[in-house]
């Protein structure tokens, strides 16, 4: 077991150095770089010296393997470096900034969760009856409506019944939990309801296979009563690959926040990587980048630990 | 009449031979359905400027803000545009795009993945390990990252940077599904003998290996369809996709369109509509395609 984590996390080194050179040279491949942003953009009035200047205090007229060791070498010693735009460390923009994706994040999946279990469930007990109908349609729309228009019509929706704008300012859940929570549930629930989909989708056809097995028709014969079969028996065993595709959305939520974050007007995650990459600013994207593939990463190793826990059959050595 | 005299005269009933579409649509009622919405739309944005009752450009200032009316189907935005026409109009942006994402990424994964799991070995492991770097990211973030590295480059009306952008993220899932399926099929005998016969690498890939992975292929180039029209929409709606003047759904619901919720919700309800219709209808196609030419195939 010990040899099998020491392996994996070996593993994660050579794909987190092919993430970091990766987008490194592919910010550095995009023509231009933020000082166009921060001057050129302004009428063009800005000396070509100070330009110049502001090049070099930024490290860009250096060789870009140089900026990339310089980089590297900060990222190896847990320093991402310095946003270009606002001069802030890259850890501390993220840091004020985590909280509240986080908690999205969170809810979302505890969303989903409850959604997708019993929904997928009751649709491959019922298969192929009108419940299942209903529940495979609202599942497949799941995936076809865009979370941000979610997010908007439910927006118009709050603000005709309840006249309810979202707020300007995040309130932090110990300041004020039920502020925080009647803020950050609508978002979540914008994201959710697609997370809950692929889970749904997963968990019916997983129930659907498991139901097929032997030691489910052995627990009949036996006169065990079908709910202690459908809850001891199949859910148990179906949870594997549910947990794994929970996991997995987890890991990529991020991607759904980047546009549910501008609808609701939250400064989080996803709205910084949107302006970091119209800004240019290109030690913030690599940060962010980072830490996302990290997460995912971590995600999947969390997922494989988990599956020994879940199902004693499978040993890692 | 017998040709031969003293034999009896039977009329063979051929078997009843359907065509596979037919067959398909009889099977897959929701795939039919599915595939009805998308004739539909299809048609619409080819015959846009028959079917649109305005031109999507048409300012009409008088007519701002208008709200659903026998004129106005589906009422005006701020600049008095026909909502309507410029959902009609959008489709041609949404189909095309969808489309040549879906194909571009679609067969560039397909390439990778019957290549990697034809050579084996170390040329394998250096595709696997690329297509794990991109799977660790966001499909949006990998979409944007490359909008924002290439910029913008229209060819015939169409962004093909942004059909590259698209299309890239479904580049490793495709590949790794097309892979485990060639896997299995360089084991066959019949790859084996077609080596014996001294057969050349790309004949043995294109007239052998290739046949046998359309299926998955195909299925994941219908399933991708719908994503590829929800990434544009979504790219289009952080301002990083199409851009105005070309009605575009995403585009539609973004900028000004936040501001006039509650004077105009049409403006923001239906281009939403019409997004999640067409998902939707691609969805339900795909997935029926899949259970009609391989249920076993995890997506």
């Amino acid at each position: 077991m010990l040899r099998y984590i020491v392996q994996r996390v070996a593993l994660m080194v050579p794909t987190l150095f092919g993430v970091a050179v990766l987008v490194f040279l592919m910010l550095r491949a995009m023509p231009g770089d933020i000082t166009d942003v921060m001057f050129r953009a302004e009428g063009g009035g800005v000396p070509e010296a100070l330009i110049q200047a502001e090049r070099q205090r930024l490290g860009l007229d250096q060789p870009i393997w140089v900026q990339f060791g310089r980089w590297f070498w900060g990222v190896l010693q847990g320093n991402l470096g310095v946003s270009m735009w606002t001069g802030q460390p890259v850890t501390y923009e993220i840091a004020i900034r985590l909280e509240l994706s986080l908690q999205v994040a969170i809810m979302a999946t505890i969303l989903a969760v409850l959604i997708a279990i019993p929904l997928g469930t009751l649709s491959a007990l019922y298969k192929n009856t009108w419940i299942d109908y209903g529940i495979r349609i609202f599942s497949i729309a799941g995936l076809a409506v865009p979370s941000f228009w979610l997010g908007m019509i439910i927006i118009l929706f709050l603000l005709t019944l309840f006249a309810w704008h979202p707020p300007l300012t995040f309130t932090p859940l110990w300041e004020n939990p039920r502020e925080n929570l009647s803020q950050l549930i609508w978002p979540a629930l914008a994201v959710g309801y697609r997370y809950s989909a692929v889970a749904t989708r997963m968990m019916r056809s997983t129930i659907l296979e498991v139901l097929q097995e032997d030691y489910i028709r052995t627990a009949r014969a036996k006169g065990v009563f079908e709910r202690l079969v459908v809850v001891r028996h199949a859910l148990r065993n179906a949870m594997l690959p549910v947990v794994t595709v929970i996991g997995l959305e987890f890991a990529f939520l991020i991607g759904g926040l980047v546009v549910t974050e501008q609808v609701f007007n939250l400064n989080g995650i996803g709205k910084l990587f949107v302006e970091a990459v119209t800004r240019g600013d290109n030690t913030l994207v690599q940060g962010l980048v980072l830490l996302v593939a990290a997460t995912f990463i971590l995600v999947n190793f969390a997922i494989d630990l988990l599956y020994g826990l879940l199902d004693p059959r499978i040993r890692y050595r | 009449m017998s040709a031969v005299p003293g034999t009896p005269d039977i009329a063979y009933a051929a078997p009843k031979r359907r065509h596979p579409v037919a067959t398909f649509l009889v099977q897959q009622p929701l795939g039919a359905a599915g595939l009805g919405v998308i004739v539909v739309m299809i048609l619409a944005a080819v015959f846009a400027p028959w079917v649109a009752p305005y031109d999507p450009l048409q300012v009409d200032y008088v007519n701002i803000l208008a709200a659903p009316s026998a004129e106005h189907w589906l009422g005006t935005d701020n600049f008095g545009r026909d909502v309507l026409s410029r959902i009609i109009y959008g489709a041609q942006t949404a189909l095309s795009v969808g489309f040549l994402a879906s194909i571009l990424g679609s067969t560039v994964g397909a390439v990778i993945g019957v290549t990697s799991a034809y050579f084996g070995g170390r040329i394998d492991m250096a595709i696997q390990r690329l297509m794990d770097i991109l799977l660790s990211f966001p499909i949006i973030v990998l979409a944007l990252a490359v909008v924002a590295i290439l910029g913008k480059n229209i060819v015939l009306g169409v962004d093909v940077n942004l059909v590259i952008a698209i299309g890239l993220p479904m580049v490793p899932k495709v590949a790794r599904v097309v892979r485990s399926a060639a896997l299995a099929i360089r084991e066959m005998p019949y790859i084996d003998a077609a080596r014996t016969a001294g057969f050349s690498h790309s004949r043995i890939i294109f007239r052998h290996i290739v046949p046998n992975v359309t299926a998955p292929y195909l299925i994941m180039l219908t399933a991708f369809v719908g994503q590829a029209i929800l990434l544009e929409a979504s790219l289009s709606f952080l301002g990083l996709g199409v851009t105005e003047p070309t009605p575009a759904w995403g585009l539609m619901l973004s900028g000004s369109a936040i501001g006039f919720y509650q004077q105009a919700p049409w403006m923001i309800v239906f281009p939403g509509l019409a997004i999640s219709l067409a998902v939707f209808a691609f969805n339900l196609f795909g997935d029926s395609l899949r259970d009609w030419l391989d249920p076993k195939l995890k997506l």
